[in-house]
């Protein structure tokens, strides 16, 4: 083992799967010098900038994918994802299907994603859940070092399209870049066991669509992903000192969703807390209540999720954001409720 | 329409604006200000030339830098900068912060996400050809957005529709740290003049020389004649936004190259991968990109002093309405650093 931080590890999978697999290559804007390192060691043709034209490269790169390539698309933001948004819903997503099987986009599109730093809207959002939403596409959001690299690798060994998330308060380059700029005078949320901690020596995928549970708990479960594991660790501590045993599980993909995982443990403390930094509205929280409900669990229900559109003002987006206060709010409101 | 542009006049507009973002700068630096902030400094003479001509009816489709056109559009500064700070009070209720600044009085919208100008110029357009007949809409964007499909769709959009637009490109040639000739096939004038309409290049740092390029559009504009195209050359004067890496390591190659060499040199020295040559070539490629971001270079391309070397015959005349503007945003600070204060303590 060794210890890492989050992106390094994300760069460090990649670069072992770069070595292995002459036929991945990164594409995105910018990518000279957001992968510094892998443009110095693999040279402009295995990573590769574009012009700023989302639909078109990423597009490209699903036929790229079909035709024997394995690109890795960098999508800035997740939320630029708009302007390119047909490659994925109706292109990389269909192909599989349409073609009965017989061929498949081995795509990894990576991007970053979440808020925390103050800078609205269209910069911070999740958008797992509406990915996900989409049959054909498969979105995976680790939440510590150690994930970030066995999922990149999962996602580059997958052979259909896997959406990538980082988030940007785990990725200490992107939270440099957008949100301290050099500066000392601004402080962030960081979760520090998200931002580094212990990886293998040699990569080993990690599979996407396996959960973890990260804390056991008998009184209620919470169900996050990303940095929103974090946040309610912090607030399981909390509840504990207010003798409320809560547990956390660690979804790493949003789909496929670790359905076993979640119904054993939520059938077992008989209340869920869905934690998720996404939208509230028709998402993760929502889909976790109906597999429990299609599995005939019995359950109190709770959410804790991004409540609207995320402001610029960092007071006003901590209150929209969820974040430790909430969730121990949440989950002893839930308390109230008998099992 | 005005005959002569009034050089005073648009200098002063420059040097209001060039000071408001000095101030935003030091805001941002103390941490007032959160996240991005991508300033306008070094664009202010393509703004000026441009926003001298608009009237009322007129709107403005504007990207990620738009406190300047705001501002030289008359949006109230304290409201801007209360905006900036993330209060109640600003000019969107501190909801939007400076990549999406809405100014509905003045028919001004923003948007963060690059090429979104384009077909947002294009709505308002078609809006005012039915609700303000010989109104028009200027679509502010960098050369970057030139590469989205949003904007294209939107230059043929506005030509096959003939509809009064100004599509001015505030062009520095870098795509954020991409060297806009690296990803750009042809030139943008050509590419415009493809759609069927006017196109010309003006030196963005002459601001006589936009506004007279933005006269000829706006009354092509105003007399249903359709869109036009500006592309004006100017240069970002603190990179692509406060912070900028690339700015950075130009200024101060030492210390912000310092925690990138292990990285780079275990990509130079690790066992696969391409060959050293080839690798030497990514790094010099790299290190030439810093290169670009010389501050001497890049103020040989501030429009402020070349508007103000010509002003220079009236010099007490220009003094005092130097005075009167430095005096003007001093208030403005002041007020909305106060209006913070007074929060803090209720």
């Amino acid at each position: 083992m060794r210890n890492m931080r989050f992106a390094d590890a994300i760069e460090d999978a990649l670069a072992q799967a770069m070595v292995e697999d002459s036929r991945i290559v990164v594409l995105g804007e910018d990518v000279h010098a957001m992968r510094l390192n892998l443009y110095v060691r693999f040279g402009k043709e295995r990573v590769r900038s574009t012009p700023i034209s989302e639909s078109a490269f990423l597009g490209a790169a699903v036929a790229a994918a079909m035709a024997g390539l394995r690109p890795v698309v960098e999508i800035m933001l997740v939320d630029f994802i708009g302007v390119a948004m047909d490659a994925l819903l109706n292109h990389a997503a269909k192909v599989e299907t349409f073609s009965g099987g017989k061929w498949r986009v081995p795509l990894v599109v990576r991007s970053a994603c979440g808020g925390g730093y103050g800078d609205a809207g269209q910069h911070e959002q999740s958008l797992w859940g509406w990915l996900a939403h989409i049959p054909g596409l498969a979105v995976a959001a680790p939440s510590n070092p150690a994930d970030a690299g066995g999922l990149m690798l999962a996602a580059l060994q997958h052979g259909s399209p896997v959406i990538y998330l980082e988030h940007k308060l785990l990725a200490d380059y992107w939270l440099e870049a957008l949100g301290s700029g050099g500066r000392k005078t601004v402080t962030f949320d960081v979760p520090p066991a998200g931002v580094s901690g212990l990886v293998p020596d040699r990569w080993e995928p990690v599979q996407i669509g396996k959960a973890r549970l990260v804390r056991e708990g008998d009184d209620l479960t919470m169900v996050s992903v990303g940095v929103g594991v974090h946040r309610a660790l912090e607030a399981a501590a909390t509840l504990e000192q207010q003798g409320v045993s809560a547990g956390v599980i660690d979804l790493r993909s949003v789909c496929p969703l670790d359905k076993i995982t979640v119904c054993e443990a939520v059938a077992r403390s008989g209340r869920l807390l869905a934690v998720d930094e996404d939208y509230q509205g028709f998402g993760l929280s929502g889909e976790l209540a109906a597999v429990l409900l299609e599995a005939g669990i019995a359950f109190k229900y709770g959410r804790v999720c991004a409540a609207g559109t995320i402001p610029y003002a960092r007071a006003l987006e901590e209150q929209v954001l969820p974040n430790a206060r909430r969730i121990v709010e949440a989950g002893l409101k839930l308390m109230e409720t008998e099992r | 329409m005005k005959t002569q542009p009034d050089l005073l006049s648009l200098y002063a507009q420059m040097l209001k604006s060039r000071l408001f973002e000095e101030a935003v700068r030091q805001l941002w630096q103390d941490g007032l200000i959160s996240g991005e902030m991508h300033l306008g400094v070094g664009e202010e003479a393509i703004i000026a030339g441009v926003v001298d001509h608009l009237q009322e009816g007129d709107a403005m489709a504007l990207d990620h830098r738009g406190t300047a056109a705001l501002l030289m559009r008359g949006s109230e500064p304290v409201a801007l900068l209360r905006e900036l700070l993330g209060h109640p009070d600003g000019l969107c209720s501190g909801m939007g912060g400076h990549m999406h600044l809405f100014d509905p009085q003045l028919l001004a919208a923003s948007s963060g996400i690059v090429g979104a100008s384009g077909p947002a110029a294009v709505g308002f357009a078609l809006a005012g050809t039915y609700l303000r007949p010989g109104s028009l809409a200027a679509s502010f964007s960098g050369e970057g957005a030139m590469n989205q499909g949003t904007m294209l769709e939107a230059l043929n959009l506005a030509a096959a529709w003939k509809l009064p637009v100004l599509f001015v490109c505030k062009d520095n040639a870098m795509a954020i740290t991409t060297p806009s000739p690296t990803v750009t096939g042809g030139r943008l004038v050509e590419r415009a003049r493809g759609f069927g309409m006017p196109a010309c290049e003006v030196d963005g740092s002459d601001v006589e020389a936009v506004w007279w390029a933005a006269r000829e559009a706006v009354e092509r504009a105003r007399q249903a004649g359709g869109p036009t195209f500006i592309d004006a050359r100017c240069a970002h004067l603190e990179g692509h936004f406060l912070g900028d890496a690339l700015l950075r390591m130009a200024r101060h190659p030492l210390t912000e190259m310092a925690p990138r060499v292990g990285g780079l040199a275990r990509a130079m020295a690790s066992r696969r991968g391409a060959p050293l040559r080839r690798r030497a070539e990514s790094l010099r490629s790299i290190l030439g990109l810093t290169s670009l971001f010389d501050d001497r270079q890049l103020g040989r391309d501030d429009p402020l002093p070349k508007a103000r070397v010509k002003l220079a015959e009236d010099q007490p005349r220009l003094e005092e309405i130097e005075e009167s503007i430095v005096a003007e945003i001093q208030q403005a600070l002041e007020a909305a650093l106060q209006s913070a204060r007074e929060e803090l303590e209720s």
